[in-house]
């Protein structure tokens, strides 16, 4: 009642403006606008770490940074790319598309929605404070180098100093995923227009829906772990520590019970995201709509019960490394399903290809090379050879910046229009395109190449064998972070309002309510809900 | 598996595909693109399995890649501006759920056999406990043959020259722990063929026997793995996990592995290197180091200062530097240049302890280092770097702490 209340205010008066508008917005349009600017900046704090994990790895010896910097800097890249970049971008095309898609004038719990936004940029200030001491501190404390999968005993008793900034500011990014999962189940459940039924929900909504199903259930485990830690670290618990009848495997029972579901909660909305483009482009309705629900269903499912693929080599019995191994294999049929109905909606469609489009194709190929990585991957005997090498490496790299992250350049070009009034600068997307898609498979390709030649992950060094094809890997690395300024080029151009205006429905094949409305969207939509027929 | 014509076909096909793919067993002619069929009859059957895999993977792939280039040419608007209308056919995908699943089951069933065959190693006839320390390897051989008793034990350390490692570039740069800031610009040696492979003292083993490793950790979690051998195990503090190899006769050879689980700062130093030689060449080895290890301690008193400063500057490069830094600066470990710890007469027995036993991060040294090294070190410790304590430690006085 007190919401819809203070939107009716907001509409009389004049939009909060200034500071005040961002810092204290309870508007969807605006939070989702922060969240996608938030992931922005993170995307190129955690590739400038990883440019200099690529200028270490240029050449065969230490060069520019000492072995134990590298370990932060390969721990600080994961942790702002998965929990920094990815999961609030998703975040943010949430906020901004699932109103709009089903009709809603706004997100359910939009005081919360404001919440959960603002406790990331702090979550990750602290975060990022540790990097800054080592490099620029007196003494170099160490930030947290364990990796971003922080096994114990490396991250307890080993763990610098820092692990306890880095386990407060997971907590925080904990708390922001749950609450921001809360708001998207309670939107969709509740707020949907007349007729909107739920097998009518455009596929991104569904794919949302499922993902924040997962994140409820997993980042409390997540939050289990790191509270573990703390207690081993501070207050003599030995939840993972051998010497005092604890169990170090049991940290990754835990850890990876969330971080296989994680996996998925990057990937999902992808899915949607894709699944709304391609029809739009190839004029044709998406091919099994139903299977499509169905398969992300069964995919996420089965995501509970695939973790210990990730800890083949701790010694699991037979029994268990087999059912891990089998239930890993069956994920394939889903995922295979999804993709089969991309290729068959553009099957005699009638397609073109603009930039949203041309991004999606590129998901659909490069993420299936990924999937296909990840078969491989699941065939226990030769996991012992794949196993924390570059063929790993190289296998989520594809899943996550080829899958996910492609998925929402793909996803920004094709809403940009919406949010800003303005078409993106076709010029510079062309250049943002082809760069980035040359440029990360040199990035990334030849990752499978040293990996399955031996060269294992995490290494600030290597042999000589595994010379020439990092230097390429680290020109690609180089590139690739670079055709990013072409987007962020493209963005400022539309946060500014220049460019040729947008129709309302700027792509001729387009279906969906968020092209009802005029563009850019007004401050508030659907204060009146649509009728779905 | 591996004699259908299929399977044929397909390395030979990818063998073309790859050149210069390397299928000879000899670490000098290493692949550096694909897998390594391994000297193991299990890591040939490893070496099998991905080849048909990736097979599978790439068909499936250039199918389905296929199909959307194809859509791609002849269904966009210009040639194709009418869009047909359907959106299900239940046959289809029905069949496209149903044929990945045939071909998963034709996977599952010789990865499950692999898998069985990997898992028993029983009937062993060498047993070498294998510990993964930060950052070195440790060998223990338990049993050989009927002897349950061996008593020999070493570490293993990467023998790759440290200036050969450090070639720092900028001077105050991104090396925050300024661990190699001295050496900017000095003419560093070339890299040799082994960089980053080579150990100080390799694992020997026998070939023609079956070799079980008891793998574990005195500190955090790393993992032994010689790709050769078809296959890694973790080490893991508080477990004891078994793997096996047996590298059939005419093998012989030196194989070269890795530490693959990141377990901290040196996690890219400390690889592991393994001497396969004659059953006949093993037990002679075998009986030297048994001898060795019963040998009585050289507790041979240094005449002077000088002489244990020698020994010692040697021997805190090879073991201490890493972690308390090049000139006693500290880092992960505590600092020496000027603290009370080294410096203060009331540390003396203290210092000495925590080397033979260790404490907490800080490993013992008495299995690793001998009585002469660990009092060398000692002495070097408190009189270098301007402590100048003057304390000239003997062996005597380490091997009473033993």
């Amino acid at each position: 009642m007190s919401t819809a209340a203070a939107a009716h205010d907001d509409h009389h008066h004049h939009a909060p403006t200034g500071l005040k508008r961002w810092l204290f917005s309870t508007n969807h349009k605006d939070i989702g606008t922060l969240y996608l600017w938030f992931s922005f900046i993170m995307f190129l704090v955690g590739g400038l770490l990883a440019m200099v994990i690529r200028t270490e790895l240029l050449e065969p010896g230490m060069q520019f940074v000492d072995p134990e910097f590298f370990n932060q800097m390969t721990t600080v890249h994961g942790l702002a790319m998965v929990f920094g970049a990815v999961m609030p971008g998703f975040v943010g095309f949430a906020n901004w598309m699932i109103p709009l898609m089903i009709g809603a004038p706004d997100m359910a719990l939009p005081r919360m929605n404001n919440w959960s936004f603002w406790i990331l940029p702090f979550a990750f200030l602290i975060l990022l404070s540790s990097v800054f001491m080592s490099a620029f501190g007196a003494g170099h404390p160490s930030a947290p180098n364990f990796g971003w999968t922080f096994y114990a005993p490396l991250s307890t008793e080993y763990g610098p100093a820092s692990t306890d900034l880095f386990i407060l500011s997971v907590h925080m990014m904990g708390i922001s995923s749950i609450m921001g999962a809360i708001n998207v189940i309670v939107t969709v459940f509740n707020l949907r227009a007349p007729g909107m039924t739920l097998m009518k929900m455009p596929l991104f909504v569904w794919t949302w829906l499922i993902t924040a199903f997962l994140l409820i259930a997993v980042m409390p485990v997540l939050a289990g772990a790191v509270t573990m830690m703390l207690t081993d670290r501070h207050f003599g618990t030995s939840f993972f520590s051998a010497a005092g009848g604890g169990d170090p495997v049991l940290f990754q029972h835990v850890f990876w019970f969330f971080g296989h579901p994680e996996v998925y909660i990057m990937i999902l909305p992808a899915f949607g995201i894709v699944s709304s483009i391609i029809p739009t482009f190839a004029r044709k309705q998406l091919f099994g709509y139903a299977s499509m629900v169905y398969a992300t269903a069964s995919i996420a499912l089965l995501s509970f019960v695939v973790w210990a693929h990730h800890m083949f080599t701790v010694g699991m019995p037979l029994a268990g490394t087999l059912f891990f191994m089998y239930m890993t294999m069956l994920i394939s049929v889903p995922t295979g399903v999804k993709v089969f109905n991309w290729v068959a909606t553009m099957w005699r469609g009638s397609m073109t290809f603009e930039l949203p489009m041309k991004w999606a194709i590129a998901f659909v190929i490069l993420f299936t090379c990924g999937g296909l990585s990840g078969l491989m991957l699941a065939i226990t005997p030769v996991d012992f050879q794949y196993h924390d090498t570059y063929f790993v490496v190289a296998h989520f790299h594809y899943v996550l910046v080829t899958g996910a992250v492609f998925s929402m350049f793909a996803a920004a070009y094709y809403w940009l229009p919406k949010w800003s009034g303005v078409m993106p600068n076709k010029l510079l997307g062309e250049l943002h395109f082809w760069s980035s898609l040359l440029s990360v498979n040199l990035l990334f390709f030849p990752m499978h190449f040293v990996g399955l030649a031996g060269m294992p992950r995490r290494y600030a060094d290597y042999a000589l064998q595994f010379a020439d094809y990092n230097f390429w890997i680290s020109i690609g690395g180089f590139w690739f972070g670079l055709s990013q300024l072409f987007f962020l080029a493209v963005c400022l151009l539309c946060a500014m309002k220049k460019g040729e205006k947008a129709a309302a429905r700027p792509w001729d094949g387009a279906e969906g309510l968020e092209w009802e409305v005029p563009s850019p969207a007004p401050f508030h939509t659907f204060e009146t809900p649509p009728v779905v027929k | 598996m591996q004699s259908t014509l299929f399977h044929r076909a397909a390395v030979g096909l990818i063998s073309l595909m790859i050149s210069g793919m390397a299928v000879a067993s000899d670490w000098t002619e290493r692949s550096d693109h694909n897998l390594r069929p391994g000297v193991t009859a299990v890591s040939q059957e490893v070496y099998d399995l991905h080849t048909t895999i990736l097979w599978i993977v790439t068909i499936i792939g250039l199918l389905v890649f296929g199909l959307i280039l194809i859509s791609m040419i002849r269904h966009r608007r210009s040639r194709h501006p009418n869009p047909a209308t359907f959106h299900e056919h239940v046959f289809l995908e029905v069949l496209w759920t149903v044929i990945p699943f045939i071909i998963l089951i034709a996977m599952a069933v010789p990865a499950t056999r692999v898998l069985i065959e990997l898992d028993d190693s029983s009937d062993a006839e060498l047993t070498v406990k294998v510990t993964g320390h930060r950052w070195k390897w440790e060998y223990e051989y338990l049993t050989y043959a009927d002897d349950n008793n061996i008593g020999v034990s070493f570490m293993s350390n990467i023998a790759t020259p440290p200036e050969q490692i450090n070639n720092p570039v900028l001077a105050g740069g991104l090396f925050p722990y300024g661990t190699a800031q001295d050496a900017v610009g000095n003419e560093f040696p070339e890299k040799g063929a082994n960089y980053n492979l080579e150990v100080d003292q390799p694992l020997v083993l026998p070939s023609g026997q079956k070799v079980r490793f008891l793998v574990t950790s005195a500190d955090v979690i790393h993992s032994f793995w010689v790709p050769d051998f078809g296959g890694k195990k973790d080490a893991i503090p508080g477990f004891v996990n078994e793997t096996w190899a047996k590298v059939p006769e005419g093998k012989e050879g030196t194989y070269y592995g890795q530490c693959a689980e990141l377990c901290g700062k040196n996690h890219a130093f400390m690889p592991i290197e393994a001497k396969v030689v004659s059953q006949a060449e093993f037990a002679d080895w075998l009986a030297q180091k048994k001898e060795e290890a019963a040998a009585a301690p050289d507790l041979t008193p240094f005449a002077d200062l000088d002489e244990a400063m020698e020994l010692g500057q040697q021997t805190y490069a090879g073991n201490c530097a890493v972690c308390h830094g090049n000139n006693g600066e500290g880092g992960v470990g505590l600092p020496f240049a000027g603290s009370d710890f080294a410096t203060q007469e009331e540390h003396l027995e203290e210092h000495i302890h925590v080397l033979v036993e260790g404490r907490g991060a800080m490993p013992a040294f008495a299995a690793q280092l001998s009585p002469r090294q660990i009092a060398s070190v000692i002495t070097y410790e408190r009189n270098a770097w301007g402590n100048e304590t003057g304390d000239l430690i003997q062996p005597e006085d380490v091997y009473e702490q033993e």
